[in-house]
């Protein structure tokens, strides 16, 4: 019984070891893509709550929290309420299963990347509930958008997924990054690689393919009705996902929590900050994507996500399972 | 072939890299932002800001109730009322500006013989009710005092333009 109860309480430790970063993270999120946008139009972005306004993303929090939280008259009551949590409980549960270091994870379950493929596609329910449940034009149309989107995208990246697994051999996340130990996937698999960043970019609803909550023809897309925290859930949930699909990129093709090299200065900082930074380009990747590309138009989206991707994704699938055959490279 | 270059443009992302690069360089470029309450734009002498009345170095005041700015304003935002001093000199009883209905066209400026009302360097002066940008006499002299040094100096730099 005691051992029981001394579990469950380095288990819930554990979950707060990697919720708190990851909220914290979000707030830095949200400062650095301001900063980002800011110095790529000349601008200097927030610099005045706080040292350089790093706490620019606290304020404003605190801002939200102070707000009323408006429900809409037509709506459903229950489910517009539901929708901002599920969405952002969705991006969080999906943290279970990432391998920080080699050691250090919630649960090292065998079929974690399933687990994560499943969770991000749940994702989509949280935008839809929310559209529908405004009982509004605009958040549906949003909704309908995003459901597209996320579905379309999801089948170019399971194809990807499938390539990696391929080479891999397993469905464990901790397995996938130590057999990038010689060289990570990101240069073998390089077409994949840039493939899954743009698939993440649709999945997350990051510009340029942020077509559910296009300020230019849906106001704010399936959001437009929330206000107040319930707005911030749905905010802290993108956000969270945006680092999530990071991770997830790191993990896939980016070696984990390995150096670049294996050599003495290198391999002696600890995996965890190699995985800190690699999350880190990934985002900056993101940020950079988003302060240089116009958004895309819904058709030219569909084009790109069933009629180039699709095919593409899958040519190389066969391809890397038809090389590793012949030469006899397939794991056991 | 040059399909053919467009296609191998096209899978290698050409154009996008392009993009990338450029706003990457603007990344690493100096900022123009300017930390605007601790840090301001430079001003032009002719700058055509909140509006003064000056005085001439024995403290007189210039104003001699010509009413040519009160004539001249296209807002009429400008109201006049002159009565004989008892030494026989003319000067206004009333000099009232409506700073609502000001458009700062700087004629009121250009229309004075005696350089009296101005438009200084100042543009800070936002108020939080209406009541305050209705300006008296008393006020524009008040400011007038205030500035003088900066407004005579604006003048001075000006002169060989005008």
């Amino acid at each position: 019984m005691t051992s029981l109860s001394f579990e469950l309480t380095i288990g819930i430790l554990k979950i707060f070891s990697f919720v708190v970063p990851v909220l914290v993270s979000v707030a830095l999120l949200v400062y650095l893509e301001r900063k980002v946008l800011g110095a790529v139009q000349l601008r200097k972005g927030p610099n005045v709550v706080g040292p350089f306004g790093i706490l620019q993303s606290f304020a404003d929090v605190l801002k939200l929290l102070t707000k009323e939280n408006l429900l809409p008259s037509s709506s459903n009551k229950f489910l517009f309420i539901f929708a901002p949590m599920l969405t952002l409980i969705l991006s969080l549960i999906a943290w279970a299963v990432i391998p920080i270091s080699s050691t250090y994870v919630i649960a090292n379950i065998n079929i974690g990347i399933l687990y994560l493929f499943a969770v991000s596609s749940f994702g989509v329910y949280g935008v839809i509930i929310a559209g529908w449940a405004s009982n509004s034009k605009y958040p549906f149309l949003g909704a309908l958008r995003s459901a597209a989107q996320m579905i379309s995208y999801e089948v170019s990246i399971g194809f990807v997924i499938i390539t990696v697994l391929i080479c891999v051999g397993s469905l464990n996340l901790i397995d996938i990054v130590e057999s990038q130990k010689n060289m990570w996937f990101a240069i073998p698999l390089l077409p994949m690689f840039v493939i899954f960043i743009i698939s993440a970019l649709a999945e997350t609803n990051r510009l340029p393919f942020d077509l559910p909550e296009d300020e230019a023809t849906l106001v704010a897309g399936f959001f437009t009705e929330y206000s107040s925290i319930s707005f911030g859930l749905f905010f802290l949930a993108e956000y969270a996902n945006m680092i999530l699909m990071s991770s997830l990129t790191v993990i896939l093709f980016l070696g984990g929590w390995y150096p670049p090299i294996d050599i003495f200065p290198l391999n002696a900082i600890p995996g965890i900050f190699w995985f800190i930074i690699k999350v880190f380009l990934i985002l900056f990747v993101f940020l950079w994507v988003r302060a240089t590309f116009p958004r895309y138009r819904y058709d030219q989206l569909m084009r790109l996500g069933w009629k180039i991707f699709l095919p593409f994704t899958l040519i190389w699938v066969v391809i890397t399972s038809a090389f590793l055959f012949y030469f006899g490279l397939l794991p056991n | 072939m040059t399909t053919l270059i467009k296609y191998i443009k096209s899978f290698t992302l050409f154009e996008l890299m392009k993009g990338l690069k450029l706003t990457i360089t603007y990344f690493f470029k100096p900022k123009v932002t300017l930390n605007y309450p601790n840090q301001k734009g430079p001003i032009s002498p002719r700058f055509r800001g909140e509006h003064a009345l000056r005085r001439y170095p024995n403290g007189e005041e210039r104003c001699i109730a010509c009413k040519l700015c009160e004539a001249v304003c296209p807002a009429q935002a400008i109201t006049i009322e002159a009565e004989p001093k008892p030494d026989g000199s003319r000067r206004t009883t009333r000099y009232d500006i409506d700073m609502t209905k000001c458009i700062y066209c700087g004629l009121c400026e250009e229309a004075c013989p005696v350089d009296a009302i101005v438009e200084g360097p100042n543009f800070e002066y936002a108020t939080e009710t209406r009541e305050e940008l209705l300006y008296d006499k008393e006020k524009l002299l008040r400011n007038g005092d205030i500035w003088e040094k900066q407004i005579s100096e604006n003048l001075k730099r000006d002169s060989k333009y005008r």
